[in-house]
C-alpha cells in the first residue's frame, strides 16, 4: 500500500494541471465564440492575421 | 453636396497603438462567410486584427491608430456582401458576459473536483465491502475534505450569494434549499471523518453543485444570447443621419452622436432616424410605421416628423427637437412605462416551483430527524438520516429541468427564424389562445409591391425596372424590386417631384406621376377600383401604362392565420389604418374580429379587455404605435423590420419575408413547456421514490450518487426532445 503515496499525489496533481488547463483557456477567451470554433476546426486553411491579441 | 461618414463614436482606444471597434453583421451564418470576411478585412494593410463572432455576430477589427477610416471596413463588407453596423457593447451585456464567465469558472472547478473526490470515493465504497483498513479509509476521507471544501466554497458562490440576497429580504428561491443542503452534507461529513465513520458526502455535495452548475450555466447562456441578439438588433437599427456640420457641409453620423438643436437632411427615400419639426422644404411623408396608417401625410415647414417616418418625394431640413411633453411620441413612452411595469409582475414557472418545493423538503427532513428520535434512536444518527433526506432531495434534477429545455428550445426557435428578446418568453408564449395581428407591415410586407405586373408587357415592365433605378421615390423603387431590374440606364434626369425620364432606342422614356407622363385617364380608372393603391405612370413614345403599388400580404399570411386557427387559437387584427384597408385585410384573411383605425390607447384597452376575459393575448406588430400594446400583452413579437422601439419591447422578434416564424414559435414553445413541465415531474417522481429510502436510513453515498447523476441525465436527455414539433419531421 506504500504505492499510494506516490499514486494519490499524482492523480491528484494530474486533476490540477487539468484544471488549471482549463482555466486557461477560459481565461484566454476560447468559449466566447463556440459556434465559430466548430467550423474553424474544418476550415482549409486560417487568414494572415488570425491570433488573438487580448 | 457629398457627405461624409464619421463613426469615430464607435472607436475605442485598446492600447499599444491600436484602434478597436465592433461591427454587428447582417447574413453571418456559415463558416464560409466566417472567412471570407476574416480574409477580406486582413487584406486591408494596417489591420491587426480581424475576428468573427459566430455566436453573437459580430466582427472585431483592430487596426494601427490612425491609419485608417472605420467607414472603410464597412465598405469592405459591404463590397463583400454584408451589410454591417457599428456596435456599442451596452453595459447591461458586459455584466452578463462577466457573470457567464464566472458561472463557467465555478462550473470548472467543481467538475474537476467531483472527477477527483469520485477517485477517492469509489476505492472507499468497494473497500468498505471488501478488505480496506479505516486507517486507509479515514486517509481517503480526510483527502476528500481537502480538496472538496475549498472548491464547494469557491464554486457554491452563486448559490450562497443568491440564497443570501433572498433570506434578507424576507423570502425562498431555490437557492435556499441548494445552500443548506450543501452546506449541512459538508458539515456533516467533517463530522462524521472526526469520527472515524464509515460513510461521509463530499462526493455528493460536489457533484450536487457540478450539476446544478450546468444548468445555471445553461439559463445563464440563453439569456445572454438573447441580449446578444437585441444588442444587434439595437445596433441595426442604430441609423445614421446626415447632419449639417457647416452652413452647407453635411457629414454622415450615428444617431446617438445627434443632439437637440441639430440640423439634418432629410432626403426623398430615406427614412428619419430623429424626431423634430421640419424648417425647409415641403415633402409628403408615409408615416405607417408610427400610426399604421398608409395615406402620405404632408410636411411643410413647422411639420412635427417622427423618427421612422419615410421622406417620399421632397428633400426636407429638420431640426432636432428634445423629448418635448405632449407629442404623439411622449404618449406612446408614457403608455409603454405603464404596461412594462404589468408585465414584470409574471412569476416563471421556475419560481413557482421552487416555493412549494423548499418548504415541503424542509418539513421532511425535519420530521424524518424528531420521528427517529421519537423512535428511540440517538441524535446523531437521527441528525445523519435528516440530512441524507435533505442531500438525495436536493432539486438537481429541478435545477436542470428547465434550463436544460430553454436552451435546446432557443436553439430551434433560432434556426426557424426566430429570435427570443427575453428569457421567459417561451413559457408565456407557450400559454397563448389569442393572438392580435397589426396589419401594417406585420400581415402585409414593410415594403410596396407592384399588384398589377400581369396586365403589363414583360419588356414594357424590364424597361421601367431599368428607369426606376435612378430614382430615390419608394414607389419608384417598388417598381425597380418587382422587375428584378440590374442595370441602369445611363443619362436618366431627374426632375423633383415629377419623375424621371430618359432615352432608349431613339424615343423618349418617363416614370412617374401620371401627368408628368400624360395617363392621368389610365390612372384614374385603376384608382377608381383600388383606391388604396399609389400608382406611377411609365410612357414609351406613345405607348402609356400605370403601375398600381401597394403593400401587399405577406405571402403565407392566409395559411398562417388558417394554422394558428387549427391549434385553436383565436385571430384578430387591430389597426390605425382606415376602414376599408383592414376590411379588406380580414376578408382576404378570414379573419372575423377586426377593428380599425385604433389609437395605441385603444389597443391596450382591447387587450386588457381581452386579458379580463381570461385569455393569454399574443400581439404581434411592428409599428412604434404598437409598442405599448406590444409591452401590455402576455407575450409579443415582431418582424426584423419593426420600428426600433417595437423590437425593443417585443419578446421575440421574426426574421425574412414569410410569416410562417410565428407558427413554428407557437409550436416550439408549446412543446417546449410540455417539456418542462414533464422534466418537473419527472424531478418530482424521482423523489417520490428516493425519500422513503431516505427516510428509512438506508442510503449510502453510492445511492445519493447514483440516483443524483440517473435523474439528471435522464431530465437533460428528455430536454433534448424540444428540437422537434410534430408538425415538422
Amino acid at each position: 500500500m506504500e504505492v499510494l503515496v506516490i499514486l494519490v499525489p499524482l492523480a491528484l496533481g494530474l486533476g490540477l494541471v487539468g484544471l488549471l488547463g482549463f482555466l486557461w483557456s477560459l481565461k484566454s477567451g476560447q468559449y466566447d465564440d463556440l459556434e465559430g470554433a466548430a467550423w474553424r476546426a474544418i476550415a482549409d486553411d486560417d487568414p494572415a492575421h488570425e491570433r488573438r491579441s487580448d | 453636396m457629398q457627405a461624409t461618414r464619421d463613426f469615430s463614436h464607435y472607436v475605442r482606444d485598446a492600447g499599444s497603438g491600436l484602434a478597436h471597434i465592433d461591427l454587428a453583421v447582417e447574413g453571418v451564418s456559415c463558416a464560409g462567410c466566417m472567412s471570407k470576411i476574416e480574409r477580406g478585412l486582413s487584406a486591408i494593410p494596417d489591420v491587426t486584427l480581424a475576428r468573427v463572432n459566430l455566436t453573437d455576430r459580430r466582427v472585431a477589427l483592430e487596426w494601427k491608430q490612425g491609419a485608417l477610416d472605420p467607414t472603410r471596413f464597412i465598405d469592405r463588407l459591404a463590397e463583400l456582401g454584408y451589410k454591417a453596423y457599428p456596435f456599442e457593447t451596452a453595459s447591461a451585456e458586459a455584466l452578463e458576459a462577466e457573470q457567464s464567465r464566472f458561472l463557467l469558472r465555478c462550473l470548472g472547478v467543481a467538475a474537476f473536483v467531483t472527477m477527483n473526490v469520485m477517485m477517492l470515493s469509489i476505492p472507499v465504497w468497494s473497500g468498505n465491502g471488501s478488505d480496506m483498513i479505516p486507517e486507509q479509509r479515514d486517509f481517503f476521507h480526510w483527502l476528500s475534505a481537502l480538496i472538496a471544501l475549498p472548491a464547494a466554497a469557491y464554486a457554491g458562490q452563486p448559490f450562497f450569494r443568491s440564497a443570501f440576497r433572498v433570506l434578507r429580504t424576507g423570502n425562498v428561491n431555490m437557492d435556499v434549499p441548494i445552500s443548506i443542503g450543501v452546506i449541512l452534507a459538508l458539515g456533516m461529513s467533517v463530522v462524521e471523518t472526526v469520527n472515524h465513520a464509515e460513510h461521509t458526502y463530499f462526493d455528493a455535495a460536489i457533484m450536487l453543485l457540478t450539476f446544478l452548475l450546468v444548468g445555471r450555466y445553461l439559463d445563464q447562456s440563453v439569456r445572454r444570447r438573447t441580449r446578444a441578439v437585441a444588442g444587434n438588433l439595437a445596433a441595426l437599427k442604430a441609423e445614421t443621419a446626415t447632419k449639417f456640420v457647416g452652413a452647407d457641409e453635411i457629414s454622415q453620423v450615428p444617431v446617438a452622436a445627434i443632439e437637440p438643436g441639430d440640423i439634418v437632411l432629410l432626403r426623398p427615400g430615406e427614412r428619419c432616424a430623429v424626431d423634430g419639426t421640419v424648417i425647409e422644404g415641403r415633402s409628403e411623408i408615409d408615416q405607417s410605421l408610427i400610426t399604421g396608417e398608409t395615406l402620405h401625410v404632408t410636411a411643410e415647414h413647422g411639420t412635427a416628423v417622427y423618427a421612422g417616418s419615410l421622406n417620399v418625394s421632397g428633400t426636407l431640413r429638420v431640426r432636432v427637437s428634445a423629448a418635448s411633453q405632449g407629442t404623439l411620441l411622449s404618449e406612446i413612452a408614457r403608455l409603454l412605462d405603464n404596461a412594462l411595469q404589468a408585465r414584470s409582475r409574471y412569476v416563471r414557472l421556475a419560481d413557482r416551483a421552487s416555493r412549494l418545493y423548499a418548504p415541503v423538503v424542509h418539513a421532511t427532513a425535519l420530521l424524518t430527524i424528531l420521528g427517529w428520535v421519537l423512535m428511540g434512536a440517538s441524535w446523531h444518527d437521527a441528525i445523519v438520516t435528516g440530512v441524507a433526506v435533505l442531500i438525495i432531495t436536493c432539486p438537481c434534477a429541478l435545477g436542470l429541468a428547465i434550463p436544460t429545455v430553454q436552451t435546446v428550445a432557443s436553439g430551434a426557435m433560432f434556426r426557424a427564424g426566430v429570435l427570443l428578446n427575453s428569457s421567459d418568453s417561451i413559457e408565456r408564449l407557450a400559454e397563448v389562445d389569442r393572438i392580435i395581428f397589426d396589419k401594417t407591415g406585420t400581415l402585409t410586407l414593410p415594403e410596396l409591391d407592384v399588384v398589377n405586373s400581369a396586365s403589363i408587357p414583360k419588356d414594357v415592365f424590364d424597361l421601367a425596372g431599368r428607369l426606376a433605378l435612378a430614382s430615390h421615390h419608394p414607389v419608384a423603387a417598388a417598381v425597380a424590386r418587382a422587375s428584378n431590374a440590374k442595370a441602369p440606364l445611363a443619362g436618366v434626369v431627374e426632375e423633383p417631384g415629377q419623375g424621371v425620364r430618359g432615352v432608349f432606342d431613339g424615343e423618349e422614356i418617363r416614370l412617374g406621376r401620371p401627368s408628368f407622363c400624360k395617363a392621368d385617364q389610365l390612372a384614374n380608372e385603376i384608382l377608381g377600383l383600388d383606391p388604396e393603391a399609389s400608382v406611377v405612370a411609365f410612357s414609351q413614345g406613345n405607348a402609356r401604362y400605370v403601375f398600381a403599388v401597394r403593400q401587399r400580404l405577406r405571402a403565407d399570411a392566409q395559411a398562417t392565420v388558417s394554422a394558428l386557427q387549427a391549434r385553436g387559437i383565436m385571430v384578430e387584427i387591430l389597426s390605425g389604418d382606415r376602414d376599408p384597408a383592414v376590411r379588406a385585410a380580414a376578408q382576404t384573411l378570414g379573419v372575423c374580429e377586426w377593428r380599425a383605425g385604433v389609437t395605441p390607447a385603444d389597443k391596450i384597452g382591447r387587450i386588457d379587455d381581452l386579458k379580463r376575459q381570461g385569455f393569454n393575448v399574443m400581439m404581434v406588430g411592428d409599428g412604434l404605435n404598437d409598442a405599448p400594446s406590444l409591452a401590455a400583452a402576455h407575450v409579443s413579437m415582431s418582424p426584423i423590420s419593426a420600428a426600433h422601439l417595437s423590437q425593443a419591447t417585443a419578446d421575440l422578434v421574426f426574421l425574412g419575408k414569410p410569416l410562417a416564424p410565428v407558427v413554428a414559435a407557437v409550436d416550439f414553445a408549446r412543446k417546449a413547456l410540455h417539456l418542462m413541465r414533464q422534466n418537473l415531474w419527472l424531478a418530482v417522481g424521482y423523489n417520490f421514490l428516493a425519500v422513503p429510502i431516505a427516510i428509512s436510513g438506508v442510503v449510502t453515498p453510492l445511492i445519493a450518487a447514483a440516483a443524483m447523476s440517473g435523474s439528471s441525465v435522464l431530465v437533460m436527455l428528455n430536454a433534448l426532445r424540444a428540437r422537434r414539433t410534430a408538425s415538422r419531421r
